[in-house]
């Protein structure tokens, strides 16, 4: 397929491997940020390819994952109102909330839908004026233009029953918590190719400059992520700190102007609870005070009382590069993707859930 | 579509309550919608049920029909609950002779619809080469059905040489698709609400009892296994192959068929077209030393002309499929859990 195959070169992959063969001297750990990095590592089998001395681990950007309990069970508080329509995309359907997930409260009787855009969900609204159709909006920066576009489309049109539960996330304060971890054995970032399209380049060289510390920004096709890793360990391995673009197909080093001046329309910066790794200051966008009416938790004076995540699901430690899947004792036993005890096992993108469907050929002894 | 009869013309816009209560409306429903166009010396007799003779060993299948949209690009409900049967029967190495037909129909469906789907029926049950020959009509309150639902069931004789059985299944042995996959499943989707994009993918629903047939005639007891790889699709399969035998399944990315918008709409959508439902196709497993005729004689059939052999039965990793993915890397194929969800990004 055009544009696709190019990117899936056996030939070029063996080229890229040989070359980081050759240049790796030294054991290095390099996070991929993104879940759908994460996925293509393991889907395609390119993790068992990698030199021995190279340790990839794999990052909180998954935000099926990283959406607080909290947040899932406002979700589920909101679907199960009389005369609502709660909207999601198809993945945050199986997460397991405190004591459901959407999909048995769907099964319950509560009117779950799954969308593919935001826009359909203003759509709905339209088709069903005597409803109040919610949209639960997650996602990092790459969905967040859509989801604030669906809010001033509404308020354009006039659609007064159409609001969001906001529940984004941003990259770099996550990036910068981990670098801070006394803990921390991150050595080079993979920078999510997506999320950089949309925000570009530049809030990525003062944590690089800070931290001392490469980021890439990589895509996600293997020849994509195999030049991104080769590109971290040239840097690793000179002593350089720099912000780089792989992704140069799509990525601008300012990023998408349009979609950032829609996001600063609707959003405002706020703390976001990370599930798994706890609360992150100024982490997320929450809808603004001159939308207020589209914002959900407002609108349905949403006040829900606080909840403890599972205490078996090492999922932070994991997002935090601290453990592989394998670590975990519940892996595969407790814990499957039919009955997770956390997010990353449920989403096609979650390292768990990654690891369990894809790589149980790579059950081998940990480093 | 070339339709074999005309559509049935009823003197009533939507089907209601009445036409299940088995009384007059029930018999001008049946008159003007089955029995005119299904018709048959079975049917004909209006009876309980059909008798007939039947020699040799039998093989007996049934499956129910409640696909979403009832109409989609190649085909419709009709066509699926001929094809579905037929095709069950077909991979136990039978040839179907007998099918039933039995509708759940919804209260306020288009009674031009229905005439569509029998149409279907008719020119589906025609092209299989199997005759109706009994079936049941109810209609459900509007709300507890979704327009209509078919349950089929179907009976046909088993080639004196088929031996067809996981059993029968040795390491070494090819595993052999016959078309390109996800087809049917992306054009269901392409038409679904809040999915729809534009596409000219067309379901390949069919009836290969004829294809098979003449497989099974010629090899024999060469032909160890054949599935159509309906919901969960090819990777669910393989997974009961790998958990029944306890063996392995060594599968290659690259010589798994798929057609170029297929494999775009999959991209595009997130899902894996290893799972995405079939519904033209079959996989068969066979003996090493017949693979290369069996795959020569199903390329020449228009109904395989895309068929690629996609793997081998091996001792390796037992119980497990494992797919050298198009960069020369491994994985495992899983089964399915719960349904494909679309990705967020």
């Amino acid at each position: 397929m055009k544009y696709l195959s190019e990117y899936r070169d056996p030939e070029l992959v063996q080229e890229y491997l040989g070359k980081l063969q050759e240049l790796t001297t030294r054991p290095w750990t390099l996070m991929e940020i993104c879940g759908g990095q994460t996925h293509s590592l393991v889907k395609n089998g390119l993790l068992n390819m990698l030199p021995d001395k190279i340790t990839m681990v794999h990052g909180p950007g998954c935000p099926v994952c990283v959406t607080s309990l909290g947040v899932i069970d406002e979700a589920i508080w909101l679907a199960h109102q009389p005369n609502t329509i709660l909207c999601s995309f198809g993945d945050m359907l199986r997460v397991p909330g405190s004591k459901e997930s959407l999909l048995e409260a769907k099964a319950a009787g509560a009117d779950v839908r799954i969308l593919y855009s935001p826009l359909e969900a203003v759509q709905l609204a339209v088709a069903n004026p005597d409803k109040e159709v919610v949209f639960f909006a997650v996602g990092f920066e790459t969905t967040a233009p859509a989801n604030a576009l669906s809010v001033v489309h509404a308020h354009k049109s006039g659609v007064k029953n159409y609001s969001i539960l906001a529940s984004h996330v941003l990259v770099p304060p996550a990036m910068e918590a981990l670098l801070s971890d006394p803990e921390n054995k991150i050595d080079g970032f993979l920078a999510a190719g997506h999320v950089c399209t949309i925000m570009g380049m530049e809030e990525y060289y003062p944590i690089a400059e800070k931290y001392r510390t490469p980021i890439v920004i990589t895509g996600f096709e293997p020849v994509d992520l195999l030049q991104g890793i080769l590109m971290t360990v040239i840097q690793l391995e000179q002593g350089e700190f720099k912000v780089e673009n792989q992704y140069s197909r799509y990525v601008q080093r300012e990023g998408n102007r349009m979609a950032q001046a829609t996001m600063q329309e609707v959003f405002t910066i706020s703390d976001r609870a990370w599930r798994g790794i706890g609360n992150i200051p100024a982490s997320g966008y929450e809808v603004n005070d001159q939308y207020r009416n589209y914002n959900a938790r407002l609108k349905f004076n949403l006040h829900l009382p606080a909840v403890a995540e599972n205490e078996n699901c090492i999922s932070g430690e994991i997002m935090r590069g601290l453990k592989k899947p394998f670590q975990c004792p519940n892996f595969g036993t407790a814990c499957k993707p039919e009955h997770p005890l956390g997010a990353p096992m449920v989403s096609s993108e979650g390292a768990c859930a990654a690891y369990y469907h894809y790589s149980s050929n790579l059950a081998a002894p940990l480093p | 579509m070339q339709l074999s009869c005309p559509l049935p013309k009823f003197d009533f816009d939507v089907i209601t309550l009445g036409h299940g209560s088995g009384g007059l409306l029930t018999h001008r429903l049946l008159q003007k919608g089955v029995f005119d166009i299904l018709g048959n010396e079975f049917l004909g007799q209006q009876h309980d049920g059909a008798s007939f003779h039947m020699d040799g060993k039998l093989a007996f299948s049934t499956d129910s029909f409640v696909v979403h949209p009832i109409f989609f690009p190649g085909g419709s409900i009709g066509d699926l609950a001929i094809n579905g049967t037929v095709n069950d029967l077909a991979m136990c190495g039978a040839q179907p002779q007998y099918l039933s037909l039995s509708f759940i129909l919804e209260e306020g469906l288009k009674t031009d619809e229905f005439s569509q789907i029998l149409a279907d029926i008719k020119t589906a049950a025609d092209k299989a080469g199997v005759k109706i020959v009994t079936g049941d009509t109810k209609v459900v309150e509007k709300g507890k059905g979704d327009k209509l639902f078919i349950n089929t069931s179907g009976i046909g004789t088993v080639h004196p040489g088929a031996a067809i059985h996981h059993q029968h299944i040795r390491p070494g042995d090819r595993v052999i698709i016959s078309g390109n996959i996800a087809t049917h499943g992306m054009a269901i989707m392409s038409v679904r609400e809040g999915l729809e994009f534009e596409t000219s993918i067309i379901s390949d629903t069919v009836a290969l009892n004829h294809t098979v047939y003449t497989l099974v005639n010629r090899f024999g007891k060469g032909i160890k296994f054949l599935r159509d790889p309906t919901r969960g699709g090819v990777a669910s399969v393989l997974n009961e192959v790998a958990e029944l035998t306890e063996l392995g399944v060594d599968l290659v990315q690259s010589r798994v068929p798929v057609e170029e918008q297929v494999e775009a709409a999959c991209e595009m959508l997130g899902l894996d077209p290893l799972y995405v439902a079939n519904e033209g196709i079959f996989l068969a497993i066979v003996s090493e030393d017949i693979a290369a005729p069996f795959l020569q004689a199903l390329k020449e059939d228009e109904l395989g002309v895309n068929a690629a052999e996609i793997g081998v039965v091996s001792v390796n990793h037992p119980r497990k499929v494992i797919m050298e993915s198009r960069i020369g890397g491994s994985r495992v194929v899983s089964y399915l859990t719960g349904e494909q969800l679309p990705r967020i990004c």
